[in-house]
C-alpha cells in the first residue's frame, strides 16, 4: 500500500493518507471545508451536506469520500458557496432556531455557519414546526425545536459498556432523537456534559451548567469565525 | 343605527397606540380611550422553556429597557435556585447588577428627556412637527443634543461592560452574574478618554435639571396644570424608606400622602394587586385590591417614586429631591408634567450611584454566583425607568416554566394615561369640529410624560404612530388624524 496519495485541492497539490476522508486531508493542510454533522475521529454520517465539494466534476460530501490518487477537488466556487449557504438556510427555517434566547448562542456551529455564509435574510418561508421539549431526563433537556438530526449524540455518546444512549425514532419529517429510557437514566454527569458539548446546536442542554454562564465576548465564535482555527494552520484564504 | 367595524389588532406592529375620543351632540367629550392594540404573548410562549432562559428571553419584550426585564426575571430566578429573595447574592453579583441597572436608568431617562421630550419644550407643543424633533433640537441647541447622545452612550457602555452587549445582554444568570468588571473596563468610565467620564455625566445631569427648572419658571402654567390630576402612587422603596431602584418593599401613598400600602414584601404582591381586563385594549388595568377596581388605580414611575420615598441616598439628588418635595409642601406631587423633573432627579441619582459603584473594589471580585436549594416559584420586582416591574414564574420539577405573570411598568400607568388623555381631550377638544396638529400633539405630550413603553411608539422621531379618531354621539367618525 502506498504511503500517501497525491490529490489537488483548489489547485494546490496535497499529499493525503490513503483511506482518509477528503475533509480530514484538507483540514491537515489548513484548508477549511465547513462541516456540521462531522466530528474528527468519529465515523462520518454525511447527513448535513454542508461539506459538499466538487470531486472530478461531481458534487460529493467530503466527510464520507475517501481520497484517491489524482483526485481533483474544488472546495471554493460560486456553485459550492451557494449550495452550502442554501443548506444552512434550509436548516435554519426547518426548525425553530431562536438564537436570541438560546444558551448555545456564540458557541453554536449552525449559528456560526450562518454568520460565515452571511445568511442575512430568510430566502425560504419559516416552517415553524410544532415540536416539544423533553425534560424527562434528570441530566439533559432535549429541545427538538433546535435539533438538526446530525446524529453526533447517537454516534459519540456511549456508556462504559458500549451501550448507545441516543437513537433515532419515528420517520420522515417526524424523525427525532430519543434517549434510551434505561441507559439514559443512569448517564453520568460527564457523559451528559459531553453530549451537550458535542451537540452542534442547542438541542441538548445540560441541567447542571448553562451556556449563559460564559459571558458574551468569551464564547467560542465571538472573536473569530468558524473555521479560523483550521485556516490558521496555513495561511490559505478560503472564502 | 349605524355600526362601526374595527379590525384589531393590526398584526405584527410594535408600539402602536390608538386614541378614541367620543363627543356628544354638543361636541362635549363623553369618553376617551388609549387603546394598545399590540399583543405580545410572552407569558404564554415561555411556558415549557427551561427557567434559566427567562432573563434572556423575556428581555426581548423591549429594546429600550431590556435590562429591567433581564434583571427582574433574574431576581425571580434567583429565588428558584435558592439564591435568596433578591438580596442574597454575593457583593460582586449584586453590585454588578446594580451598576447595569443604573446604566439602564441613565440611558433610558436620557433618551426620553433629550430625544423625545426636549423638542416639545424647546419648540412648544404646537410647533411645526418638521422642526419639533431631535434633529430640530440639534440645530437649535447643539450642546443639549450632544449631551443627550453622549449621556445615552455612557449608559449603554455601562450596560455593555456589565451585560456583555448594549442591548439584550446575558450578564445576569441564576444566582448572580457571569462576569466582573475588570480594571481596564472600569477605567474607561473614569478616565474620559473614550467618552466623557462619570463626573461629566453628573455635571450634565445637573445642567439638564437647570434647563428644566428654567423652563418651568417661564412656563409655570403648562408644567403645573397640564394633565394634572390626583392619584395614588406606588413603588418599591428600600426598607429604610430610601429610593432604591433595584430592590425593596412595596409602598403606596394616596393623593394626600397617606400611606395606603405599608412597605409589604413584594413576594405577596398578589394579595394586594389585582389586574382588570377591559375588552377594548390588550393592556390590563392593575389596581390595589383593597380599594377595588374603580378606585384602586395608581401611578408608577419617576413621579410616583418621588412621592413614595422618604429620601434619596446620594447627596446631589437628595438636594434636588428636597426642592421637589418643597414645591408641593411635602404633599404628593400629582402634576403629570413634573414627571420630567422627577426623571431628571433620577438621572442625577443614577449618575451618582454609577460613580460610587465604579469606585467600589467589590466589582473586581471573583465570587459571582450563589446556589442553594431549588424552589418552584420565584417573584422578582424592581423599579424600571417607567415604574414598578413585576416578574413571577412557576416551574415544575423538570425545570420547565409552567406559569409566567408579568406586570410591566407601563401597564401600571394604563389608567393614569387614560386619565391624562381625558384631561387633555376635555381641555383641547371640547367644541372642536376640526382637529389640528397641535391638539394631536397635546394628547401625545400627555401620554409622553409617562414615557410609555409602547416601545417604538414614543421613540419615533418627533411623532408617535398614534391615531386619533373623533366620533360623535352616534359613533360616526367626524375626523380622523394619523401622525
Amino acid at each position: 500500500m502506498k504511503e500517501f496519495v497525491t490529490i489537488t485541492i483548489d489547485d494546490q497539490e496535497i499529499k493525503a493518507r490513503p483511506g482518509e476522508y477528503i475533509v480530514d486531508a484538507a483540514r491537515r493542510n489548513g484548508i477549511y471545508i465547513p462541516t456540521l454533522c462531522n466530528m474528527s475521529g468519529v465515523k462520518p454520517a454525511g447527513s448535513c451536506r454542508i461539506c459538499t465539494v466538487n470531486v472530478n466534476g461531481r458534487l460529493m460530501t467530503s466527510c464520507t469520500t475517501p481520497v484517491a490518487e489524482g483526485m481533483e477537488i474544488e472546495t471554493i466556487s460560486q456553485e459550492i458557496a451557494d449550495f452550502r449557504k442554501t443548506v444552512v438556510e434550509l436548516l435554519l427555517i426547518e426548525g425553530n432556531h431562536f438564537c436570541p434566547s438560546c444558551e448555545k448562542s456564540g458557541n453554536c456551529e449552525l449559528q456560526a455557519l450562518g454568520y460565515r455564509f452571511e445568511v442575512m435574510v430568510p430566502r425560504f418561508p419559516y416552517q415553524f414546526p410544532k415540536r416539544d421539549i423533553d425534560a424527562s431526563n434528570p441530566k439533559l433537556i432535549k429541545d427538538h425545536n433546535r435539533c438538526v438530526l446530525c446524529k453526533r449524540c447517537i454516534r459519540t455518546i456511549l456508556d462504559e459498556e458500549g451501550h448507545h444512549i441516543f437513537a433515532f425514532r419515528y420517520r420522515g419529517h417526524q424523525l427525532q432523537i430519543t434517549i434510551d429510557p434505561e441507559y439514559g437514566m443512569n448517564m453520568t454527569d460527564e457523559l451528559a456534559q459531553k453530549a451537550a458539548k458535542n451537540c452542534p446546536v442547542g438541542a441538548l442542554l445540560y441541567r447542571g451548567k448553562h451556556g449563559f454562564e460564559i459571558p458574551i465576548g468569551k464564547r467560542k465564535y465571538d472573536k473569530e469565525p468558524i473555521g479560523s482555527d483550521i485556516e490558521k494552520l496555513k495561511k490559505v484564504k478560503i472564502s | 343605527m349605524p355600526k362601526k367595524i374595527t379590525i384589531e389588532p393590526v398584526t405584527r406592529v410594535e408600539g402602536h397606540g390608538k386614541v378614541t375620543i367620543h363627543l356628544d351632540d354638543n361636541l362635549h367629550v363623553v369618553q376617551s380611550r388609549l387603546h394598545i392594540v399590540e399583543f405580545r404573548g410572552f407569558e404564554r410562549f415561555i411556558q415549557g422553556r427551561p427557567y434559566w432562559e427567562a432573563p434572556v428571553l423575556v428581555q426581548r419584550l423591549c429594546g429600550i429597557c431590556p435590562v429591567s426585564h433581564h434583571l427582574a426575571a433574574a431576581k425571580a430566578i434567583d429565588m428558584l435556585v435558592g439564591a435568596g429573595n433578591g438580596d442574597g447574592l454575593t457583593a460582586t453579583g449584586e453590585k454588578m447588577r446594580r451598576l447595569m441597572h443604573y446604566g439602564q436608568i441613565f440611558q433610558s431617562h436620557s433618551l426620553h428627556f433629550f430625544h423625545l421630550v426636549s423638542p416639545d419644550l424647546l419648540f412648544g407643543i404646537d410647533a411645526d412637527p418638521s422642526v419639533r424633533n431631535i434633529i430640530g433640537v440639534a440645530m437649535e441647541n447643539k450642546d443639549l443634543a450632544v449631551q443627550g447622545v453622549m449621556m445615552r452612550k455612557f449608559g449603554q457602555e455601562i450596560i455593555e461592560a456589565t451585560a456583555g452587549k448594549k442591548i439584550h445582554g446575558t450578564g445576569a444568570i441564576p444566582g448572580g452574574i457571569n462576569k466582573n468588571l475588570s480594571i481596564a473596563e472600569r477605567d474607561r468610565f473614569l478616565d474620559g478618554k473614550a467618552f466623557p467620564n462619570v463626573d461629566q455625566m453628573i455635571e450634565w445631569s445637573l445642567g439638564a435639571l437647570d434647563f428644566f427648572k428654567d423652563y418651568h419658571k417661564k412656563n409655570k402654567d403648562l408644567i403645573d396644570n397640564f394633565a394634572a390630576f390626583p392619584s395614588s402612587h406606588l413603588s418599591l422603596v428600600r426598607k429604610d424608606g430610601a429610593l432604591d431602584l433595584y430592590h425593596g418593599v412595596l409602598r403606596a401613598v394616596d393623593a394626600e400622602g397617606k400611606v395606603i400600602l405599608h412597605d409589604v414584601d413584594y413576594r405577596d404582591y398578589l394579595d394586594y394587586i389585582g389586574e382588570e381586563v377591559r375588552s377594548w385594549t390588550y393592556m390590563k388595568f392593575p389596581y390595589l385590591k383593597k380599594f377595588g377596581k374603580k378606585n384602586g388605580w395608581y401611578r408608577v414611575g419617576p413621579l410616583a417614586r418621588m412621592n413614595t420615598v422618604d429620601f434619596i441616598p446620594s447627596p446631589l439628588a437628595q438636594k434636588e429631591f428636597e426642592r421637589f418635595r418643597e414645591y408641593t409642601h411635602g404633599k404628593p406631587n400629582n402634576m403629570s408634567m413634573h414627571m420630567h423633573w422627577a426623571r431628571l432627579i433620577e438621572i442625577l441619582h443614577a449618575a451618582e450611584m454609577m460613580k460610587e459603584l465604579l469606585h467600589d473594589p467589590d466589582l473586581q471580585g471573583d465570587d459571582l454566583v450563589v446556589t442553594g436549594t431549588k424552589q418552584l416559584e420565584g417573584i422578582g420586582l424592581l423599579e424600571a425607568p417607567r415604574g414598578t416591574l413585576f416578574h413571577h414564574y412557576r416551574i415544575n420539577e423538570q425545570d420547565q416554566i409552567t406559569m409566567a405573570n408579568l406586570i410591566v411598568s407601563t401597564t401600571n400607568n394604563n389608567e393614569p394615561m387614560n386619565r391624562a388623555v381625558a384631561e387633555v381631550a376635555k381641555e383641547y377638544l371640547t367644541g372642536q369640529e376640526k382637529i389640528t396638529e397641535g391638539m394631536l400633539n397635546a394628547v401625545e405630550v400627555a401620554i409622553r410624560a409617562y414615557d410609555p413603553c409602547l416601545s417604538c411608539a414614543t421613540h419615533a422621531l418627533g411623532k408617535m404612530p398614534l391615531e386619533i379618531t373623533l366620533l360623535d354621539g352616534n359613533d360616526q367618525i367626524i375626523d380622523k388624524k394619523r401622525n
